[in-house]
């Protein structure tokens, strides 16, 4: 009886200390194929969380699940309980519009809009009214672009299409696209496979810059990648979570031997 | 009978592809994979060696033999045909031939006979001479093919030369038609001109060419004829009802592609698409008399009913069942363009908490726009050239007007009008028609031109 309360009370007090998103038995549907079984992960505030694992074990389909990208998809169906800062982000009362605002999102190949690098960035504080005038907007979009170290390569010529950049240089922007709206979470689904490994170091670098504001979770495919940029791993397996913890442990000291395995190259 | 010897000709080549085949495995024996091209392909060379100059020549050989007849007949009745007057002459030409064809003619005299007596005796001898020329060239082709069949022979190689040549000829002919077409437009445009002044013509407010049939033939060279042919009002009234359309087709159709690609079910898509391309395959003359039946008086009813002068032919009830006509050119291409706008810019804006209806005017559209303006372009061409609705229910008269409920008329439907009935040739009146034709032309080449452009640059849009 007294672990029960103790229990309760040591959730209650990690769910307001240091948890920013707290999963617990989710499961995803892709018609009658499940492609996530009762996951669970706690994903920690203004640290990086990466999740890795083989292709198809279901990375990118749990990250769709933290800002309610899947509702895109009509086959999908999520059950199980995701908590936002202790709200419950699938409940009816919560606007998926205000969501999203708040978990942001950066995707594999960089898609900026064809439009301006401007009006790339300035896209979501407008819709969502967050200046109340044209030198405000300026200033929205001039300091998200510096937050993604974009700003001193693009500041000349901020009329020019979004989609001319370089390959890293677009994936900065839609990072500061994401920026703009000023997310508390950034999900990141594998976001340097379409770069180049220079163009990579400097994504790195900036993600690593990020933490300080963001809660971020990023998906990769690369070992390395993982080790380098976070500090909590989840290693997904077939859709389950067969281990988590923190990255230095996951790399050096892997509990399940599947885990092992994969860190060490034997599956994937 | 011409067409049996093409018959023939057809038969025999189709044996001789089963006997080069058969050669061809002989040949090979058990060693087939020697053979450098596969049997069918030696049967269909042999084929083709057969029917393509047999073709040609049967084809030129009719020509020939058609104005052989007519040479032959002028030369021996000359003194008859002198004395005709031209229409009389053609008369005379085409009893003679259904007479020696075993037909009946309307009026039959001595000479008549004798001459179709002599048509029918050259056409037999024609037809003997020109069927053994392409029965031994018919064999000369088909032994050439057939002992060239070897191991080695390159027949494949052959039939892909005889394809590609079929296909430039087949795309020549289309090409040529169409210049044809446009020289013959320029043609009797510039005798128009020669006659009506180009300005008067172009910028003239009044079109009455009625009026101008006292004067037709030679006498229309006259200084009041130059004020009758006002294209004007012509091209204000095409404008006014292309207007109406696309007042029509464009937010319907724009607006159901929209919904097609981005709100409605797999399901639903797949049946309402076939659905709406079905309004593109309904004959124009049905929307002709749905617009002249249903809607005019309708139309007219309504107007009445709050006090307004209606004809009973009007610009609105053309432009409206026109604009119901060209939704599926708007909705079908609007909905490629905006399905080809690709999933991950939706994503971008969707993570960026954009509704869904957002996402589509601020991303999709505009990224889709090009695409669309040239949708809307093709459309307009469409109701530009578009003839039946207008003359069941705009009518036919010039009026110069923007009031959508008074009656107007197209330059199409003038076309029409222009050339039905009797006329004569040259007269300025039928001429009208080419040089509207003409500029009508320009018109639609001028909107095709800048839908390619358009076209053109949206490719280079995203990716
Ligand atoms: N839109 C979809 N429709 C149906 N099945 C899907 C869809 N997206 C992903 N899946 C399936 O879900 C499983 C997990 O996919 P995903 O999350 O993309 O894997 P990962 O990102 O780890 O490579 C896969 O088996 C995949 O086939
Ligand atoms: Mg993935």
């Amino acid at each position: 009886m007294d672990t029960l309360v103790d229990n309760i009370i040591a959730e209650a007090s990690g769910k307001e200390a240091n948890i920013k998103m707290r999963c617990r038995d989710v499961s995803v549907f892709y018609a009658e194929k499940q492609a996530l079984n009762e996951v669970n992960l706690d994903i920690k505030p203004k640290q990086v969380t990466a999740l890795i694992g083989p292709s198809g074990c279901g990375k990118s389909t749990f990250l769709r699940c933290l800002n309610r990208m899947n509702d895109t998809i009509d086959i999908c169906r999520v059950t199980g309980e995701i908590l936002l800062d202790n709200e419950d982000i699938y409940d009816p009362s919560i606007d998926v519009v205000d969501l999203r605002a708040d978990v942001g999102m950066v995707f594999q190949k960089p898609n900026p809009f064809p439009k301006s690098i401007y009006e790339n960035v300035a896209y979501g504080p407008r819709i969502h009214g967050l200046a109340r005038g044209k030198a405000e907007l300026t200033q929205i979009v001039e300091k998200s672009l510096k937050r993604a170290g974009l700003w001193e390569e693009v500041k000349d010529r901020l009329d020019e299409p979004g989609t001319g950049l370089s390959g890293g240089q677009q994936q900065r922007l839609c990072i500061a696209r994401a920026i703009a709206v000023s997310p508390e979470v950034i999900l990141m689904d594998e976001p340097c496979s379409a770069l180049d490994p220079i163009a990579t170091a400097v994504v790195e670098e900036l993600i690593d810059e990020l933490r300080q504001n963001y809660t971020i979770v990023i998906v990769t495919h690369s070992m390395q990648q993982a080790a380098r940029v976070s500090q909590e791993t989840a290693f997904f397996h077939l859709g389950n979570i067969v281990e988590t913890g923190s990255t230095d442990e996951i790399f050096t000291n892997p509990k399940d031997p599947r885990t092992e395995s994969y860190i060490t190259g034997r599956i994937g | 009978m011409p067409s049996t010897a093409l018959f023939v000709l057809l038969v025999f080549s189709l044996i001789a592809f089963f006997a080069a085949r058969s050669k061809a495995f002989a040949v090979a024996g058990d060693h087939i994979g020697e053979l450098h091209s596969r049997p069918i392909y030696h049967g269909a060379y042999t084929t083709l060696t057969i029917l393509v100059p047999g073709i040609i020549f049967w084809l030129l050989w009719n020509f020939i033999a058609t104005r052989w007849i007519s040479a032959s007949i002028s030369s021996q009745f000359s003194e008859t045909l002198s004395s005709l007057t031209l229409p009389q002459q053609e008369g005379f030409i085409r009893d003679v031939m259904t007479l020696a064809s075993g037909g009946v003619a309307t009026f039959v005299d001595e000479t008549k006979i004798t001459a179709a007596q002599m048509v029918a005796e050259i056409r037999s001898r024609q037809l003997w001479i020109g069927g053994s020329i392409l029965a031994a060239l018919s064999v000369v082709c088909c032994w050439f093919a057939y002992t060239r069949i070897t191991l080695k022979m390159r027949a494949r190689h052959r039939v892909e030369q005889l394809i590609r040549i079929m296909l430039i000829v087949c795309s020549v002919v289309a090409i040529l038609t169409t210049l044809g077409i446009v020289f013959s437009l320029i043609f009797e445009s510039v005798r128009f001109f020669g006659r009506v002044s180009f300005l008067d013509f172009l910028f003239g407010l009044h079109w009455s060419p009625q009026s101008a049939f006292e004067g037709a033939g030679s006498e229309a060279i006259s200084a009041d004829n130059s004020k009758v042919f006002g294209a004007i009002p012509l091209f204000a009234g095409t404008l006014l009802i292309t207007f109406i359309a696309m007042c029509v087709a464009a937010p319907v159709g724009l607006m159901s592609a929209i919904y097609l690609s981005d709100y409605a079910s797999q399901g639903f898509r797949r049946i309402a698409k076939p659905v709406l391309e079905v309004l593109a395959g309904v004959p124009t003359v049905v929307y002709g008399f749905f617009a002249a039946l249903t809607v005019a008086p309708a139309i007219r009813g309504w107007g009445e009913s709050i006090g307004l002068d209606v004809s009973s032919e009007s610009a609105l009830a053309a432009g409206l069942v026109m604009g119901i006509m060209i939704i599926p050119f708007v909705s079908s291409l609007s909905d490629d363009v905006i399905n080809a706008v690709p999933q991950s810019l939706r994503d971008g804006s969707a993570g960026l908490g954009a509704t869904k209806s957002e996402t589509i005017r601020k991303v999709v559209l505009p990224a889709a726009l090009p695409g669309i303006v040239s949708a809307m372009l093709l459309a307009v061409s469409r109701a530009v050239g578009e003839t039946m609705i207008v003359v069941m229910a705009a009518g036919l008269a010039a009026n110069l007007t923007i009031n959508p409920l008074e009656a107007v008329t197209t330059v199409t439907v003038q076309i029409v009008t222009l050339l039905v009935g009797d006329q004569e040739f040259d007269s300025a009146k039928t001429l009208a028609a080419f040089a509207l034709g003409l500029i009508l032309f320009f018109i639609t080449l001028a909107l095709n031109i800048v839908a390619l452009r358009v076209v053109q640059k949206y490719r280079e849009q995203y990716d």
